[in-house]
């Protein structure tokens, strides 16, 4: 045990009031995500004419600076972390709306923005900020009435949203959607206003459908696989398959050597296929872990603005997960999201760094805060 | 004071009201989680109907499966089957040094030329074949050099573990497992997609007693060649099917073309005086002859610039059967005249002898026959010649003959069925008259050679001489010899032929078709009817003498020093 309880410095209060089971288990995905970028990404990197450890480095790179933010910002206070986040969030904005002026245009969308050599998705940092700041517009609205915190909030997600779709990045802007709707519920948004969202949310996809082609297409794909090309989600099933109760063994696999994106959007299927069935229900357990094990932390807080961040980055690091693994699977059409910690990609792996970060600092045990299970 | 209560008990009640929503979203989170759980599992695990469905388009992330059936006999015994093999490929590109690769290849590859392993090596392209179809033991060893570059391609090679002895039926297929002869070229799009092996008619037993009996003839009266069928008369079913010389199907393109030639399907042959068979069934079907009939056959028959002679003249008149016991020519021409041009053709039609055979084998001869079927055309065939058809053809109508006159397509597939429906060309009385005669051929006439005791074979021997460039020669026959047995309720159709033999002191100088060819059908009788349970009969036995009695006053009695 390297520090007592009677420990008071900074890192002896940070060990014995951070949630270290969600710790140990983020560790794990880390590790995994290590094993599998290793074992998916050099067929990809061959494929495109890169050095064939290209993204192996860069993913080692990153992985330092990763666990650095998230043991640093574990170590904020919540008030920390909420004037960081607003900071932050203003400096995304900035930095969307520079992606949709200054960025790279890539297959019809532009994402990335270049600064000083390393391409920078910005929502993916959004994202948490936005949550964070979101829960905090809200819990002031539930203290005092007289705040317009729904109001603001509302026009803050109407801005980040236009800015997401703009891009075009309808998996994102669905993800940021979903986060935003769970927390307004959470604040107590009235039930009829509830099922208005619900409806609303339901003809913005039904929209996007008859508005969007390419958006079309995967959904009818995926409504009828005779409609179109289904190869990326055939290879993938088959390698779940394929690979069995334990898989064929880590860079075994076969079909990290046909699918574009192995390493990123569809490294669940790589996972199913080189380590089986057991490793990769031990990552969706991993997954449902933190989810819940921080949502149950939630429950137990007495500060609604915490409640609602954790909640919120909780919901979002959920969604991502399962929307990736159920596109991997077929469960839901083919959507374009990084696997949290697992997929190759370096502002996926800061961001969502950064997102559990908080939630660390946010769920570590204070006095009087109630979290005292 | 009042407000801040108020605001108080409103952040209670949010957090409340938070909490409560919380367990929902929390709730339907873990059931998201637990359905991604499921679905895994079910891929994991209960993937079966996933794999049949996609199972054609199916090359990445499974293991290939074997892209052809296996080939097996009526017993199941395997005749071709396909190895999983590893093929060497390079990416020259990746080579450092070609010349030391391919001189270290050379060392576990001694068949390669190293000048052309380094050329292929050094040529800069993304990818060359180096060879095909390693044995395990050889892949161990190249990849044991740990040279980068060098790649396995997993591939199937097509093994035929019964060799020659099948090699004309099941053929043969390239490096890319196209069928290019035989049953692999016939049926090659059912084999490629069968999932259960094609499971032939033949025996190879009963291949292996054919192909021995006919090696040791084909020795013996030093012959260029030859060849046997054994037919299921009731099925049409070939049991057994050898041509002489012939070909190791593992190694076909080493295999001469003369070897690789199917004598008994893509040849077409005179056959001689087993034709006589059909003249008489015809004859006696049409009813311009019965037993008692007698014809002058003391004298040659002249037409134009032929002669028609017997190869032994009996100088005398001859009952019908005793046309046949003797093998006259002139007999045979007249009762020819008797019947006619027009129903010769008709009946000949009928028995399939003038158009393709029904197997399936893509090496197939179509008969030769005179375009203008004249009068002389109607004579000479009566006795084989002037027509030319493969010996299958004449194994198949001589079935329709003995069966109670049914022609069957001839397959070399497995029939479920115990029979198959055919064509009636002759009579059940007409097949029964002659299954009699053919018995006479054997008891007492020109085929006592073929007499495998106890099973009643009947038959009629053959002598042609081979037409080359258009003439005749003496010295050069087809000598055949085609057998029933047992005669009184047929089941097979012996059939063996020999291609040029050469008359031998044991014989007299005779190569006839009873001296050489009628001793395979003695032999493969023999052995083979134990296979099929077929039991040895007295035939001495009064219902048997009855079944196969001629009732007809001989014209110069059962003499029986006819050799043709």
């Amino acid at each position: 045990m390297p520090f007592t309880r009677a420990d008071t410095s900074i890192l002896g209060q940070w060990w014995w009031t951070v949630d270290r089971w969600s710790l140990a288990a983020i560790a794990a995905l880390m590790a995994f995500g290590a094993l599998l970028a290793a074992a998916s990404s050099p067929a990809v990197a061959e494929r495109i004419g890169l050095d064939e450890f290209y993204f192996i480095k860069r993913h080692f790179m990153l992985l330092p600076v990763a666990i650095a933010m998230i043991l640093a910002v574990s170590a904020m206070t919540p008030t920390q972390v909420r004037r960081m986040a607003v900071i932050a969030f203003l400096g995304c904005i900035v930095l969307l709306t520079a992606t949709l002026l200054f960025g790279i245009e890539i297959k019809g969308a532009r994402r990335w923005l270049s600064i000083a050599g390393f391409s920078l998705q910005a929502t993916e940092f959004v994202k948490p900020m936005f949550a964070v700041v979101a829960a905090w517009l809200f819990s002031e609205a539930a203290h005092d009435p007289r705040f317009p915190g729904r109001l603001i909030c509302t026009a803050l997600f109407a801005t980040v949203i236009a800015l997401v779709i703009a891009q075009p990045d309808l998996g994102q802007a669905v993800v940021i959607t979903g986060v935003w709707m769970a927390q307004f519920f959470l604040a107590g948004l009235p039930m009829w206003l509830v099922a208005g969202l619900v409806v609303l949310g339901v003809s913005g996809l039904v929209g996007s459908y008859f508005t969007l082609s390419h958006v079309a297409s995967r959904i009818d794909r995926f409504i009828d696989p005779k409609s179109g090309d289904t190869y990326q989600i055939e290879r993938s099933i088959e390698a779940f398959s394929s690979g069995g109760l334990f898989g064929r063994g880590p860079g075994e696999g076969q079909v990290k050597q046909v699918l574009p994106d192995a390493h990123a959007d569809f490294v669940f299927a790589v996972a199913g296929e080189e380590l089986g069935l057991f490793v990769a229900l031990f990552i969706v357990t991993l997954f449902a872990f933190i989810v819940l094990r921080g949502m149950s932390r939630a429950m137990s807080e007495q500060n609604l603005f915490i409640m609602l961040a954790v909640s919120g980055l909780l919901v979002q690091f959920g969604m991502q997960a399962l929307i990736n693994m159920g596109s991997s699977l077929q469960l839901i059409p083919t959507k374009g999201m990084t696997l949290p910690f697992i997929s190759y990609g370096g502002s996926s792996l800061l961001g969502v760094a950064l997102g559990l970060g908080m939630t660390l600092a946010l769920t570590r045990r204070r006095l009087g805060s109630g979290a005292s299970t | 004071m009042s407000d801040r209560i108020a605001f108080e008990s409103t952040k209670k009640q949010a957090i409340e009201t938070a909490r409560t929503r919380l367990l929902v979203g929390g709730s339907l989170m873990a059931a998201a989680f637990f359905v991604v759980g499921v679905r895994l599992f079910d891929l994991a695990v209960f993937n079966e109907n996933e794999d049949l469905r996609r199972a054609a388009s199916r090359e990445i992330a499974r293991p290939t499966p074997m892209a052809r059936a296996d080939i097996v006999d009526r017993n199941g015994v395997l005749l071709a089957t396909s190895l999983k093999t590893a093929s060497l490929f390079a990416d020259p590109r990746k080579i450092a040094d070609p010349a030391d690769t391919a001189h270290r290849l050379i060392e576990i590859l001694p068949d390669l030329s190293e000048e052309v392993v380094a050329a292929r090596l050094g040529s800069g392209k993304s990818f060359v074949w180096l060879r095909r179809n390693l044995t395990p033991r050889q892949q161990f060893e190249v990849n044991r050099l740990g040279i980068p570059g060098l790649e396995f391609e997993k591939e199937e090679r097509r093994v035929y573990p019964h060799g020659r002895l099948a090699g004309h039926i099941v053929g043969f297929t390239n490096v890319d497992n196209v069928g290019l002869s035989g049953i692999e070229k016939s049926m090659d799009a059912a084999i490629a997609g069968a999932k259960t092996p094609l499971r032939l008619s033949i025996d190879i037993r009963v291949q292996q007693i054919l192909r021995q009996e006919l090696a040791g003839q084909i020795e013996k009266f030093k012959a260029i060649g030859g060849g046997g069928i054994v037919l299921d008369v009731e099925s049409g079913e070939v049991v057994a099917m050898v041509s002489l010389p012939d070909f190791d199907p593992n190694a076909a393109g080493q295999a001469g073309a003369d070897t690789r030639f199917n004598r008994m399907t893509l040849g077409v042959y005179e056959l001689g005086s087993v034709f006589k068979i059909f003249n008489h069934a015809i004859a006696l079907e049409t009813g311009v002859a019965t037993f008692a009939s007698r014809y002058d056959a003391t004298k040659p028959i002249r037409v134009a610039r032929f002669t028609i002679s017997d190869y032994h003249p009996k100088k005398s008149w001859l009952t019908v059967p005793e046309i046949f016991q003797h093998s006259s020519n002139i007999g045979s021409a007249k009762i020819a005249l008797d019947i006619g041009s027009d129903d010769q053709r008709k009946y000949l039609g009928h028995l399939g002898l003038l158009r393709r055979t029904s197997i399936e084998l893509p090496e197939q001869g179509l008969p030769m026959y005179p375009a203008r079927w004249r009068e002389i055309n109607t004579m000479t065939i009566s006795f084989g010649h002037g027509i030319a058809v493969s010996p299958l053809h004449l194994t198949s109508a001589v079935a329709a003959v003995v069966n109670g006159g049914i022609l069957r397509p001839a397959t070399l597939v497995e029939h479920d069925a115990k029979t198959t429906d055919g064509v009636q060309v002759f009579s059940a009385q007409t097949s029964d008259r002659m299954r009699r005669l053919l018995r006479l051929v054997v008891e007492t006439g020109t085929g006592r050679n073929a007499d495998a005791k106890g099973y009643l074979v009947g038959g009629k021997t053959g002598t042609a001489e081979k037409q080359v460039n258009g003439s005749y020669k003496r010295n050069a026959l087809i000598s055949s010899f085609v057998g029933v047995y047992p005669i009184t309720a047929p089941r097979f159709v012996v059939f063996a032929m020999l291609d040029e033999p050469k008359g031998i002191k044991e014989s007299y100088g005779y190569a006839t078709g009873g001296w050489t060819a009628a001793p395979v059908v003695q032999g493969v009788v023999a052995r083979m009817a134990p296979l099929f349970g077929i039991a040895p009969l007295d035939e001495t036995a009064p219902d048997i003498r009855h079944a196969i009695n001629i009732n007809a006053q001989p014209a110069i009695g059962n003499r029986s020093d006819a050799v043709n």
